[in-house]
């Protein structure tokens, strides 16, 4: 009783407290002894010399980092013409499959068809596809570019993940919005864009926000069929130095990129979930 | 002739009858209660006279109009008849102003600044003048109800029409839309309600209509009904609705 008073903490809240230390005592453990085994036991593997030199060589990622940096400016390049117009052509394919008019039954037919194909194959292929086989066609210059085609690829692809994504979304606006829209007397046109549309886009943002970070990893597969951007040019210094430093350099390039955002798409699902509870 | 005339009224959703041939006057300016259990056909039958359901048969007049005709084109119907509804349902990406400005911008094609005096006037009217501004969800449970009813006034509907609107409101809150409904009727302004306030129906309706199995099955001044109602199913369910 005495005791009680003295601590001004109930037994719960000791109870509590005590377990919250055991808690960090246990995690702070582990980790020491995760960190330890990693920095104790991996150089001591037969090959890490070898992996050391070759990998994580601090001379070459200083020699080679600027042209990387470099290159990765074709890789926001592409990304920054592809993002808008997968934002455009998938929302346009998300509002083709909810077409109601019987004379847009061959549109429904169409984005059904779009997202089938499209999600179906695996991105590297569609970009070999389209980026060698619409040049192939034999058309004059720009039109052969592999920066044209091997976008086209992408935003086709995306546009139908994206698409999925906007349809959800316009699933997920409770059905009575709908009846209140028509009730005053809008039409369906105006009531998808002024009241269906505005609710259903902000509710997938951090679902899109997803899409464009595995988008922008994406754009890499565009070196499959010319572009020099950071992992073609990653791959030519390592033919040149006899190093895969490049790459590691290329990842790290990367990861200033995405982890941000991916915290950022994180933060907006999370605060998403609280509005919603 | 009746502003308001449903003949036969059928609607079915599959093999399920919910409203079973529903004929119903309501007069210029009158307030009609529709009273009954839930799954009587209350809310159904509201939703057909805005053509949010379309019948399988029977005929709604407005103003001696056929409304009802197939293939009619809903929107010009909907623009002058106004609907309320239990859970509010207004546009939460809106403030309450832009809920109620929208639909006479896009169907009545009229600018801003022109609806503006109007529609602040009815805000200013529903003692909502300071809250024009706010997002639904800034607003209590009454208050947006009472927006939701200045929205489809924005729309300066004939007829109005009330589905529960105070289901879903804290019993401290219903009393301030109910008020709005008595002012509305003070106007002049023809109703339909679908309601279980039973208190408010036995005062201010001109007519109360009892529906069971998607029938009006006994209907009159709520003087008679509630007093003196005829059928025993209806004693029945006023003895457990006033208890």
């Amino acid at each position: 009783m005495n005791d009680k008073k003295a601590a001004g903490l109930t037994r719960r809240q000791r109870y509590d407290i005590q377990q919250k230390r055991r808690a960090l005592l246990v995690a702070s453990a582990s980790t020491v002894f995760v960190v330890v085994a990693l920095v104790v036991l991996v150089p001591l593997t037969p090959g890490w010399e070898k992996v050391q030199k070759s990998f994580f060589n601090g001379a070459v990622l200083a020699k080679t980092f600027p042209r990387l940096l470099e290159a990765f400016k074709i890789n926001v390049m592409i990304f920054a013409w592809s993002a808008p117009a997968i934002a455009v052509l998938g929302l346009l394919i998300a509002l083709a499959r909810d077409a109601k008019s019987p004379a847009l039954f061959p549109l429904r037919i169409f984005g059904a068809a779009f997202t089938d194909v499209f999600r179906g194959v695996p991105v590297v292929l569609t970009v070999y596809l389209i980026g060698f086989g619409i040049p192939g066609l034999g058309l004059p210059r720009p039109w052969n570019s592999p920066y044209i085609w091997g976008s086209l690829a992408l935003i086709l692809t995306y546009s139908a993940y994206v698409a999925e994504i906007f349809r959800s979304g316009i699933d997920s606006v409770h059905q009575s919005q709908r009846s209140a829209a028509l009730s005053l007397g809008l039409s369906e046109r105006q009531t998808m864009r002024d009241v269906i549309l505005p609710q259903a886009i902000r509710n997938v943002v951090p679902s899109q926000m997803n899409m464009l970070i595995a988008l922008q990893k994406d754009v890499s597969l565009l070196s499959f069929i010319g572009p020099v951007e950071i992992f073609r040019q990653a791959g030519v210094f390592k033919s040149l130095l006899a190093s895969f430093t490049p790459y590691v350099g290329a990842a790290i390039i990367f990861l200033v990129v995405t982890i941000p955002a991916t915290r950022y798409a994180d933060y907006l699902m999370a605060r998403q979930t609280r509005e919603r509870s | 002739m009746a502003k308001l005339e449903l003949r036969n009224v059928v609607k079915r959703f599959g093999d399920r009858t919910v409203c079973a041939g529903i004929d119903l006057d309501v007069e210029e300016g009158q307030m009609v209660c529709l009273i009954g259990a839930s799954g009587a056909g209350k809310s159904t039958l509201l939703r057909c006279i805005n053509l949010l359901e379309t019948i399988e048969d029977g005929e709604i007049f407005l103003d001696g109009n056929d409304i009802s005709i197939p293939g009619l084109d809903p929107q010009s119907v909907r623009a002058s008849i106004g609907m309320v509804f239990q859970s509010f349902n207004l546009f939460p990406h809106m403030t309450a102003l832009e809920n109620a400005m929208l639909a006479p911008r896009r169907v009545r094609g009229l600018s801003r600044a022109d609806l503006l005096p109007e529609v602040e006037d009815l805000f200013r009217r529903f003692d909502l003048a300071d809250r024009m501004h706010n997002y639904p969800d800034q607003l209590s449970g009454g208050q947006q109800q009472r927006v939701a009813i200045v929205r489809a006034l924005a729309m300066r509907p004939e007829v109005m029409l009330f589905d529960e609107i105070t289901s879903a409101l804290d019993p401290q809150l219903v009393g301030e839309v109910l008020d709005v409904l008595l002012a509305l009727k003070k106007q002049g302004m023809t109703m339909v309600l679908a309601t279980h306030e039973m208190g408010f129906a036995r005062q201010a309706a001109d007519k109360v209509c009892f529906l069971k199995d998607g029938r009006i099955i006994e209907e009159g001044p709520p003087s008679t009904l509630f007093e003196a109602p005829k059928l025993a199913e209806t004693k029945a369910f006023l003895a457990r609705a006033l208890k």
